[in-house]
């Protein structure tokens, strides 16, 4: 294939479809049916999606995932559309958004506002949502699983390593394996409804609104399980909003989801286990990984990581960060320094690495917006990414009808999110009264879940959960 | 040296640098809430999910506080864009989805 898209990789395959006619900016583009908008215009070598607001800078994707609202566009009329969470349709006409944007055409097929009843809502299908959803039916309650990508599985859907976690809980296994399993498992369950592609954008005295492109849903949840998972953390140098300045997971995205090349000279800031991890998982893309820079005189992720990359000839730079992203419209150089013990840039230390892409993998923070709307005691702990909701071992809120799991409730990994994902979702409907799974079953996960965390890079969690684990 | 000025963008919806928001809390906006209103991130599409953390650390730094002494600003619906269409269209029977 002569655009970016991936041809071969060594772990897997994509089943692409026929394509499917968008046009973008007056000119045909292909796409697949499985793409989003934002995706078939990378891989079809299109990287600025609009011009932005005030000083009229380019913008591109940045986290992939319809956390950052960077890839709007005006697509069939509707001006500020995520592109990268709708999916395309054949005749799609889409449009790079300048400014403030156009008027948009109201013809546009808007429906009015639905309202559904729904015993447990649980908003977010990753790991954590899955599983939640899963226990609360096993239970007996009748579930609405809400997803505003199109497809289910949150950040698994993207893992092509094999997972890092106790025996029982999956390790060995590859992140992709567990989330077809598991969303396979949901989509048999005749009590779990999904909405894939619904967004859930606020509450409304006590109902949940959740809308796609064209229809919006008002949920009257009796209990709601928020796991929107996480975004990942910006950081802070110039041109830092440049097309082709990613999320670390962002790349992940594109090169294990939709097999899509992110770039072909990758510089990854960050060398925590996502930063070595998607390193590697690029250079297994067959894309060049020219350089990791970490500001800590160590790098933090596991050895075998970060042996692995370095093995393949990456320059791990310790002590270094990024100080410039150079380009016109597009990312073709990152300037990088040493810094000193406070994280200063040193002068007269800054080099220019040639690349077209910069990855940040800088952290991830709590996609908390939902649990700060609903009112709900917040608190400021660093250990878990930000601010989190207190709760009580089963993942209460201050608001005894809302329970937070997963990355939404404090960033950790995704076997901890499945079981804080049961925890809740029986918990949801136990108070509601329903008793198909005997407790012991939840309380087993909850054993099983502090022996996780028993392990030495548990020890980090275990002080943050000390300040938000405290509601009876 | 620095890394950044005003060609480092704290909030990408609203395109604010990191340079306005540090002559800002130079100006005595010192605190999340007042600094939000007044410099106006954090009020874009996004709702803050990119700039909120940003401006809170800048907000630290300069002030020498600590991330928790900085308590999170209230969202507001909607967290994320969506059409507005809807609201004027209001609610509708509920049949199929
Ligand atoms: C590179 C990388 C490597 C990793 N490796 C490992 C590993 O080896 N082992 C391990 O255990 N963990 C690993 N993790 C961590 C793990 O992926 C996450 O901790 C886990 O996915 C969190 O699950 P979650 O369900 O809480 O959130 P997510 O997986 O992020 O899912 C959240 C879901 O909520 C949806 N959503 C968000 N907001 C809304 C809204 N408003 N409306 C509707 N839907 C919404 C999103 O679309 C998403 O699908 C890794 C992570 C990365 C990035
Ligand atoms: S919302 Fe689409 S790139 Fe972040
Ligand atoms: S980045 Fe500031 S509101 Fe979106």
């Amino acid at each position: 294939m002569d655009d970016n898209r991936i041809a071969t990789h060594p772990i897997l395959t994509w089943d692409r479809g026929t394509p499917v006619r968008v046009t973008y900016d007056g000119r045909q583009i292909t796409a697949y049916p499985r793409e989003t908008v934002a995706m078939a215009l990378y891989a079809a070598g299109v990287k600025q999606y609009s011009t932005s607001s005030r000083f009229y800078r380019p913008r591109g994707m940045f986290c992939a995932i319809g956390k950052c609202s960077s890839c709007m566009m005006r697509v069939d009329g509707i001006p500020n559309t995520r592109t990268c969470v709708l999916q395309v349709q054949d005749g799609m006409d889409v449009e790079t958004q300048h400014g403030d944007g156009k008027f948009p055409d109201v013809q546009a097929a808007m429906k009015g506002v639905k309202e559904k009843n729904a015993e447990v809502l649980v908003v977010g299908g990753g790991p954590a949502g899955l599983e939640a959803s899963l226990w609360a039916a096993k239970a007996g309650a009748d579930v609405i699983l809400l997803d505003q990508n199109p497809q289910l599985g949150g950040q698994l859907v993207k893992q092509t390593h094999k997972f890092f976690g106790s025996a029982k809980e999956n390790a060995g296994t590859r992140g992709i394996t567990i989330a077809k399993k598991l969303i396979e498992e949901v989509v048999a369950t005749p009590s779990i409804t999904v909405y894939s592609g619904f967004t859930a954008f606020g509450w409304f005295q006590g109902a949940v609104c959740a809308a796609d492109q064209d229809h919006a849903v008002l949920f009257q949840p009796r209990k709601v399980i928020v796991a929107t998972g996480a975004a990942e953390k910006m950081l802070m140098f110039r041109n830092n909003d440049m097309p082709g300045v990613f999320g670390a997971g962002a790349a992940q995205t594109l090169m294990n989801v939709y097999g899509i090349k992110p770039g072909n000279k990758v510089l990854m800031v960050g060398a925590g286990n996502v930063g070595l991890i998607v390193s590697y998982q690029l250079m297994q893309a067959g894309i060049e990984v020219v350089g990791v820079v970490e500001g800590a005189p160590r790098v933090g992720g596991y050895l075998v990581h970060a042996s692995k990359i370095a093995r393949n000839g990456v320059r791990i730079m310790t002590r270094h960060t990024v100080l410039e992203a150079v380009g016109s419209d597009h990312v073709e150089a990152a300037i990088v320094a040493e810094v000193d013990e406070k994280w200063q840039p040193i002068p007269g230390t800054e080099q220019r690495v040639e690349c077209d892409t910069i990855c940040l993998s800088a952290g991830l923070k709590p996609s908390t917006e939902l649990l700060e709307q609903a009112k709900l005691d917040l608190a400021y702990t660093g250990e878990l990414g930000g601010w989190v909701a207190k709760r009580n071992w089963a993942m209460r809120t201050s608001n005894p009808d809302i329970f937070a799991a997963g990355d939404a409730s404090g960033v950790e990994e995704a076997s901890t999110a499945m079981m804080e994902g049961k925890i809740a979702g029986l918990q949801a409907a136990y108070d509601l009264g329903h008793t198909d799974v005997p407790v012991e079953e939840q309380k087993e996960t909850r054993y099983n879940l502090d022996d996780l965390r028993a392990g030495p890079f548990g020890a980090k969690i275990c002080i943050g959960l000390k300040c938000v684990e405290v509601l009876e | 040296m620095t890394r950044e000025d005003e060609k480092t963008i704290a909030c990408r919806c609203e395109d604010i640098s990191v340079q306005e928001i540090k002559d800002a809390i130079h100006e005595g906006y010192a605190d999340l809430q007042s600094l939000k209103r007044y410099v106006k991130f954090g009020l874009g599409p996004c709702q803050g999910k990119t700039c909120i953390l940003l401006a809170a650390q800048i907000l630290a730094r300069e002030m020498g506080q600590t991330l928790d002494q900085i308590m999170t600003p209230t969202t507001r619906p909607p967290v994320d864009p969506v059409p507005i269409g809807f609201f004027v269209k209001g609610k509708e029977a509920d049949d199929e989805k």
